[in-house]
Formats: structure tokens, sequence, C-alpha cells
């Protein structure tokens, strides 16, 4: 309790990876799922971050993932609005169950 | 007595978590969008506690600065942002958290049991000089092929965002 250990590091980035997880199972809007994406993704990030400074102090590669998910996830991001914009201009919506059909 | 340090981690996390329970709860949706900016700063706080000052710069520039604000354009461009979303049903909700907490029970169980072998190896370098060294370097555990490969993927994500989004001109589709 006294000291800060990886556990509670992990911890901490366990529930924010199960609060994500519980936004993507109960949200219909595109982009409040792609929030809780978000918040998935830095979770990870967490992790990484406290195995490489904890566990391998030595390298710096849980850093340098870290680095390399922030890029993707900000490529991701920017694909997935713009995926979402143009659904909105075919379907007038943004909900996922409206948007069941693959073909325009 | 908790020293000032376990008070800080403790502050952190309550703030992270409280912030991204509200972004993933909140019915309005610009409210949830600016729920999940402040989680994202917690969680750069949570990263300049781990005295990792460069990860959590780049943190607010891309997340805080580049991703929350194109997602509330894009609420801007396709929703009415007053609007309350509707409530999901009961048994929607009852499943989602009965799965969440199970899957938490068992994480933070598997976490709890495993004795995790902590170096003591005082050789952390996490400055900005090292990172930097070490992501161009072609040697051992150098990244300079990620790195190329990324500056790729970010073009190719450019390109492809511009022709997805691109207003096709009438009659043409």
């Amino acid at each position: 309790m006294n000291q800060i250990t990886i556990t509670h590091i992990l911890f901490v980035s366990t529930a924010l990876f199960f609060i994500g997880m519980y936004g993507l199972f109960t949200r219909r809007n595109m982009i409040t799922m792609l929030m809780s994406v978000e918040l998935i993704l830095n979770s990870v990030n967490i992790n990484f971050v406290a195995f490489n400074k904890y566990l391998y102090p030595q390298n710096l590669d849980g850093i340098f993932f870290t680095i390399f998910i922030i890029t993707i996830a900000a490529a991701e991001a920017a694909v997935a609005i713009s995926i979402i914009i143009n659904l909105y201009r075919s379907h007038q919506s943004i909900d996922v169950d409206d948007a069941s059909e693959m073909k325009y | 007595m908790m020293n000032a340090s376990s008070i800080l981690f403790y502050l952190i996390s309550a703030f992270i978590l409280t912030t991204g329970i509200l972004a993933v709860t909140s019915r309005k949706i610009f409210r949830s969008a600016i729920w999940l900016l402040f989680s994202l700063i917690g969680i750069a706080a949570l990263y300049f506690w781990l005295q990792l000052e460069f990860i959590a710069a780049v943190q607010i520039i891309v997340y805080v600065g580049g991703i929350v604000v194109l997602i509330i354009f894009s609420i801007f461009l396709t929703q009415k942002s007053g609007d309350e979303m509707p409530k999901p049903t009961k048994a929607r909700i009852f499943f989602s958290v009965l799965s969440v907490t199970f899957g938490f029970a068992l994480t933070a169980l598997l976490i709890y049991q495993n004795n995790f072998a902590i170096s003591n190896a005082n050789t952390f370098d996490a400055s900005v000089k090292n990172i930097g060294m070490q992501m161009l370097s072609t040697q051992e555990h150098g990244f300079i092929l990620p790195f190329e490969v990324v500056s790729v993927l970010l073009l190719a994500a450019m390109i492809g965002c511009i022709v997805i989004a691109m207003k096709s001109k009438s009659g043409q589709q």
C-alpha cells in the first residue's frame, strides 16, 4: 500500500481497458465507439510503459511501442472519422444499426 | 503513512478512471468527448508521474491536440450536439456490466497472483536524446525500419482519408 509497484499501475490500466470495453458494448453511435477504442489503446500504452520501466529498464522497447501505437492510433482515428463522415452523407445517421449493408 | 508520490498516484488514477467512466456513460455526445479529453490529460499526468516527459508530451500533442479535436469536429459535422443519445436497453447494460466485471476480476486476479521479476538495475534512461538516437539507429535495438514503415503508413492514411471523405460530383456515383 505504501509503495506504488507495477501491480498498482496494471490495475489502473486494466480498469481503463474494461471501461473502454463497456463503452464499446453499450454505445451504438460510431463516434462514441471510436472514443471507447481510444481509451482501450491508452490502457495498452500504460501497460507497455510500465513493463518497460519496471521490468526491463535496460532497453527502451516499450517506449518505442508506445510511440508507434500513438502514431497508428492517430492514423486510425483519421481514417475512421472520414469513413463516418462519408457514411453520414449517404445514410444521414452514424448509428451502427443503421449501417448494416455492405453495398451502397 | 503514505508518501506524497503514492498520494499523487492515487489521485491521478482516480481522475483517469472517473473521467473515463463519465466518457463512456454520458448521454450527451459532446460532454462525452470532453470527459475523454480529461481522461487523456490524466493519462499524460500518469506518464509525468512515471518520469517519462517525452511520452507525456507526445500524448498531449497527439491525443489531446489531435485526436480529440478531430472527434469534436466530426461531432459538429454529424450530430446535433445538444441532443441526448438514446439510452441503451436494460438487458444490454446488464450483460455489459456482467461481462466487464468478470473480465476485470479475472485479469485483476492474474495480476495479483503473478510475481513480477522487478529489475533493480537503475539504468532506465528515457531522455529525448536517448530515444532519438535509438529510434534512428540501424544497430541492434534500433527502430529505423518501423520508423520508415510508419511514415509510409501515415502517408497512406492521409491519402486514404482524402479519397474516402471527398465529395463525389453529382451523378458520378
